[in-house]
């Protein structure tokens, strides 16, 4: 027997790819380490770090005030929602309710914000499997919800808008009309981006049954949130705590079934829907009165802990705040959904191709400024 | 039959130096020059012409505006872009293996330019007139693919191999289909001479409606051979950068550019020649017939390219393998039945 009358395949090995933290579509700087046999993908190991700028220990050195600011960082494209999250878990420390029509103004605020993400999303979502026309649609249309956070606060991406107590002031003239103009534009542009998007057959295979995660799965890897809810958990933070001004309003929560690329992009799509639905249900429901309860201007909550949660656009931000009687915050704890669900990249990704890889990463909506917080 | 615009023209330009010169062979050499240096300005010109026009019809996709700054509506943008990429520093990274590397970029133009020499732009209009025509263009356009191995191998980057890899595994799958869905018209024609294609067509229908799944195969392998989205795995820009072309910058890298934009040209030229009638149209003379049909092509790989997301490297290759091939060999069966059919109507 020669050496060519073996049996033996020839031998290949794995290789190692360092993809990013400069890639075009790593969604800012996200580094993955993808262990590749050819084209087949049999690791991924995502390293996290290069935006960390320490937001938890910079919030121990500010006063309570001081530190909602910094919310608006963590996940940069849904600032209202930090905000929320975080001025909810003060109020709670310190037990501050705040006046209905300020739970109104802040749902109206995060739905929007909700909406402006779940756009980014789809576009980015679109541009990294190769439809870069997707992108510009939603980025055009976003734009009309910055417009509105800027009429709001002057603000347009890092708002601050939402204050511990209630929202900064109250809402100007014009706001009404303004967000409703914006919302009888909603089902036009959402059917555009269906049209131009999930109509197209090549849209669809490269997303359906790819990067399947059950149930159990994503529970086990923590997943919350839209990701969780496309593997057919109806879990939303809105509906199962009912916080502020969600159990006045009537929504649905949108499911999947599969827990594929498409389902988590379906879901998305369906939730912008139901947010329109939310912010129309708000503006005809306005009460009358206070936008600010009384704060005190040196907020010294009592020593203690809280944890408090909220449906972020990316899941469940909850936000665990250790006081100890001082005017400062003895340790602030975030719970960053966009973090855990990196949790999920692995068991998705495995024995995908690259080109699955990259729709996987864009489909669970990472922000790095919340990963790496 | 009455000559065309360009032949006419070439003949006065003929009959103008036989006068000054009068030596048949001496002005044959001429004649030569003068048409190869007209068909690397139209290259060229074409190339560069084309980026603007693609910037500007993707603004008009994307609804953005597009180059608008440099020059009258953004006009001088081509120059400018060409300006900033002759002026960058050539860089070199470390581990390529450099004469493969610098060679790559120059090796590809010469399929590109190669290929044109089979164009009929007009009635007598065509550089290489050869009975293999069709044969000669596929066999040299086929070509460019080694260059983006030797681009991809060379660069001493993963991104790069990979790049370089997926360019055979495509070229390998969309290549066989193509051939195949252009047999239909040299069954057809009788001929794979390219200008008796286009005579064909003047003669009869365009071959769009004989062989319209040709046409559509054809199409869709157009994408592949200029690696355009649907199936711009080569550069793929979102999932390995720019592929093959990862390393390089500056000029090297302009040409790859130029050279895409040639293709395209190419292949709008060539679905015009061998499915819309080339320079065959009513009225109009047929370089200006030529010149509409192949922008109208171009305006459709442009839209295609910018509302279409990018199939998987496995998709494309098992659509190529088990539907487009196919597809491709009933084709030719339904076209070798009809041709027989027809002989005895």
């Amino acid at each position: 027997m020669n050496e060519f009358e073996t049996n033996e395949q020839p031998r290949t090995e794995t290789y190692v790819l360092n993809m990013g933290p400069q890639h075009p579509s790593t969604h800012g700087v996200l580094r993955v380490e993808l262990e590749l046999d050819g084209e087949r993908v049999i690791k991924v190991r995502p390293i996290m770090g290069y935006l960390h700028r320490g937001i938890e220990k910079l919030m121990e050195s500010r006063t309570y005030f001081q530190c909602s600011p910094y919310t608006d960082r963590l996940d940069y494209i849904s600032s209202m929602n930090n905000n929320y999250g975080y001025c909810k878990a003060v109020e709670e420390l310190c037990g501050i309710e705040p006046p209905p029509r300020a739970n109104y103004i802040r749902a109206i605020c995060a739905e929007l914000n909700r909406l402006s993400s779940h756009m980014v999303y789809i576009g980015s979502l679109a541009n990294d499997v190769g439809a870069v026309t997707g992108m510009l649609y939603t980025f055009r249309d976003r734009e009309d919800i910055l417009d509105i956070f800027d009429l709001l606060c002057g603000a347009r991406q890092t708002c601050n808008y939402i204050r511990i107590g209630g929202v900064a002031q109250d809402i100007p003239a014009g706001f009404d009309e303004k967000v409703r103009k914006f919302l009888d534009r909603v089902p036009d542009f959402l059917k555009e981006y269906s049209d131009l998007l999930e109509s197209n057959e090549i849209f669809q295979i490269r997303l359906k049954d790819v990067s399947v995660m059950t149930a159990q799965e994503a529970m086990d890897c923590g997943m919350t949130g839209p990701n969780l809810r496309a593997t057919g958990v109806p879990f939303d933070v809105r509906k199962v705590d009912g916080y502020g001004a969600y159990p006045d309003f009537d929504f649905d929560v949108p499911t999947g079934e599969h827990g594929d690329n498409w389902d988590r992009y379906e879901v998305r799509y369906k939730e912008m829907f139901e947010s329109a639905k939310i912010i129309r249900q708000a503006l005809d429901g306005m009460p009358e009165g206070d936008y600010m309860a009384k704060v005190p201007k040196m907020l010294r909550p009592p020593k203690g802990e809280v944890f408090s949660r909220t449906e972020g656009t990316r899941g469940e931000l909850g936000f665990y705040i250790v006081s100890d009687g001082t005017n400062k915050p003895y340790r602030v704890h975030i719970r960053r959904p966009s973090f855990v669900s990196m949790q999920g990249l692995n068991p998705m990704c495995r024995g995908g191709l690259i080109g699955d890889a990259i729709a996987a990463f864009a489909s669970i909506d990472p922000l790095m400024g919340e990963v790496d917080c | 039959m009455e000559t065309g615009i360009v032949m006419t023209v070439a003949n006065l330009i003929r009959g103008i130096l036989m006068l000054i010169l009068g030596n048949e062979f001496i002005v044959s050499v001429i004649m030569k020059l003068i048409g190869i240096g007209a068909m690397i300005g139209v290259i060229s010109f074409a190339a560069i012409l084309f980026t603007y026009t693609e910037r500007k019809v993707c603004a008009f996709i994307q609804v953005r505006l597009g180059p608008n700054r440099v020059g009258p509506r953004g006009l001088l943008q081509p120059i400018a872009d060409m300006l900033k990429l002759m002026s960058k520093e050539d860089i070199i990274p470390y581990g390529v293996d450099r004469v493969v590397w610098a060679l790559a970029p120059m090796v590809l133009f010469v399929p590109s330019a190669l290929a044109y020499a089979f164009f009929p732009f007009d009635d007598g209009a065509i550089f290489a007139d050869v009975n293999v025509g069709i044969f000669l263009l596929i066999a040299i356009s086929s070509q460019s693919v080694l260059t983006f191995l030797m681009a991809g191998v060379a660069s001493n980057s993963k991104y790069g191999m990979i790049g370089a890899m997926r360019a055979v595994a495509t070229s390998l799958s969309y290549e066989a289909p193509m051939v195949f869905s252009l047999l239909g018209i040299v069954m057809i024609t009788g001929s794979l001479r390219m200008s008796d294609i286009v005579a064909a067509q003047q003669n009869t229908v365009w071959f769009i409606v004989l062989q319209p799944i040709a046409f559509l195969i054809y199409l869709t392998t157009c994408f592949a051979e200029t690696n355009r989205t649907p199936f711009d795995f080569v550069e793929c820009e979102s999932e390995i950068v720019a592929g093959a072309f990862t390393e390089y910058s500056g000029m090297r890298w302009a040409l790859f550019f130029l050279a895409e934009y040639a293709n395209l040209l190419s292949i709008s030229v060539l679905t015009t020649t061998f499915f819309l009638g080339g320079w065959s149209g009513p009225i109009l003379p047929g370089f200006v017939w030529f010149w509409l049909k192949t922008i109208f092509m171009l305006m459709i790989f442009l839209w295609i390219r910018w509302t279409f997301p990018r199939v998987r490297i496995d998709q494309m290759m098992s659509f190529g393998w088990k539907v487009l091939l196919p597809l491709a060999l009933v084709n030719v069966l339904f076209t070798g039945v009809g041709i027989y059919i027809n002989r005895f109507m």
